[in-house]
């Protein structure tokens, strides 16, 4: 195993690989509720795609946290068997579907965030964290240019979908701030080399929004009240229906395999 | 083949080179370049794998197609090991994988045109659609249009011909 990790605090390290995990696993199940619904069959395709890359990620991400615990558990069941108050990830990625521009929207914002952590963590000391980066950035840069793609054309659309995404801007802007918010186990793992500050990735975020936002002639919101609670386990409502539905097979029938 | 024997590594990527891709079963899992090392420790045979994306659902067919290939040919003792890093890149596509592509109806992979996730200097490319330039797999024409990033699998994308109208699927970068 990599030097940083005899440094790090386990129990910290742990909980910052389920905050990427989580994150991407929710983000995967909200986009898979897409399937079937969405407004055109190649975009039921992108986005079950997409959600399946997350997914993917998560398997990574969450096996690794597993892994770095040591207590026996696997990618699964910590997906499946945890309940809403161990689940570590942003409150954005659980926010529900909305419309079709609300979805793009807070995949958009997400996805400008991912692509800047995921390209930081590249250079973690820790080759296992650095080669699930090196993988997952591939994928998350076809996710950016997708969504960025489509927030323009939705924001510099029609008069209809130009007010949708002003008000699904609106709408979830207030959940982005903490994603860029640095804590305890933030710290323990950017000091031991494996990950950055959360705030430094602020920056780049912000211009590569700002840039798209501005593309599609849509407002920057500025500084406006930023939620937080998520990387911390204090969640929403949303997520208890989302793992009701998600975990409910592991639930109701324990080591169900196919 | 006496089960004690131990075939030689050539031969051994030579049985994998016929075994096709699950999805795109014109090309082989060596043609994909997804099959990154084969090799004996003592008596067990290692096949080292890597997957295409993270959430490829074809992963454990592959490898379930491989074990049962070398099953088949009398290997006994098998392991089969996960690799990630590098990440696999459509650049380790065989020039043979490619031509088969084509001839299927998948337009092959123009390399160096990945995303890469930096926006600020693609915005105004964006906001017109993509530029590059793939052609028709089935009349070679390059009047082509993108109808979505993402195809009937993660790897694809999905375009179509302006000139015979033909939709199909291009094989993305990555």
């Amino acid at each position: 195993m990599g030097a940083a990790v005899e440094t790090v605090d386990r129990t910290a390290f742990v909980d910052w690989l389920q905050r990427i995990g989580d994150s991407a696993l929710i983000l995967g199940h909200r986009v898979s509720e897409w399937c079937g619904h969405s407004p055109a069959l190649e975009e039921d395709i992108a986005l079950a795609n997409q959600a399946l890359d997350l997914i993917g990620q998560c398997q990574l991400w969450l096996g690794l946290a597993a892994e770095v615990e040591g207590k026996g558990r696997t990618a699964d069941q910590m997906a499946y068997l945890r309940d809403v108050a161990a689940f570590r990830n942003a409150l954005l990625v659980e926010r529900p579907n909305g419309d079709f521009g609300q979805t793009l929207m807070r995949q958009f914002l997400f996805d400008a965030w991912h692509i800047e952590l995921l390209r930081a963590l590249r250079s973690s000391l820790d080759p296992r964290v650095a080669e699930i980066a090196a993988k997952a950035e591939k994928e998350v840069a076809y996710h950016l240019e997708r969504s960025a793609e489509l927030v323009i054309r939705l924001g510099d659309g029609t008069a209809e979908s130009h007010e949708r995404m002003e008000r699904a801007l609106a709408l979830l802007f207030p959940y982005t701030g903490e994603l860029f918010m640095d804590d305890d186990v933030d710290r323990a793992v950017a000091a031991a080399g494996i990950g950055p500050l959360p705030s430094s990735l602020k920056p780049a975020w912000e211009q590569t929004v700002r840039a798209v936002l501005a593309e599609a002639t849509l407002t920057w919101p500025g500084e406006v009240y930023q939620h937080k609670g998520g990387k911390k386990g204090v969640h929403s409502e949303y997520l208890g229906y989302i793992l009701a539905e998600m975990q409910f097979l592991q639930r109701a029938y324990p080591g169900a395999t196919w | 083949m006496n089960s004690t024997a131990k075939p030689d590594v050539d031969q051994v990527w030579r049985w994998l080179s016929e075994v096709p891709d699950p999805e795109i079963p014109v090309i082989s899992l060596t043609d994909l370049g997804i099959v990154r090392d084969v090799e004996w420790q003592d008596d067990t045979l290692v096949v080292t794998v890597t997957p295409t994306y993270s959430g490829c659902p074809a992963t454990t067919i592959i490898n379930l197609d491989i074990e049962t290939a070398l099953r088949a040919r009398g290997v006994e003792k098998l392991r089969l090991d996960r690799r990630l890093s590098p990440p696999w890149t459509t650049d380790w596509l065989t020039s043979e994988g490619r031509e088969k592509l084509r001839a299927y109806g998948i337009a092959p992979p123009v390399d160096g045109t990945a995303a890469d996730g930096r926006l600020l200097g693609r915005i105004s490319r964006l906001a017109g659609g993509s530029n590059l330039v793939i052609a028709c797999p089935r009349c070679n024409s390059t009047a082509t249009e993108k109808i979505s990033q993402f195809g009937s699998t993660p790897c694809k994308a999905s375009y179509r011909c302006k000139d015979c109208l033909e939709p199909f699927d291009y094989f993305k970068c990555i």
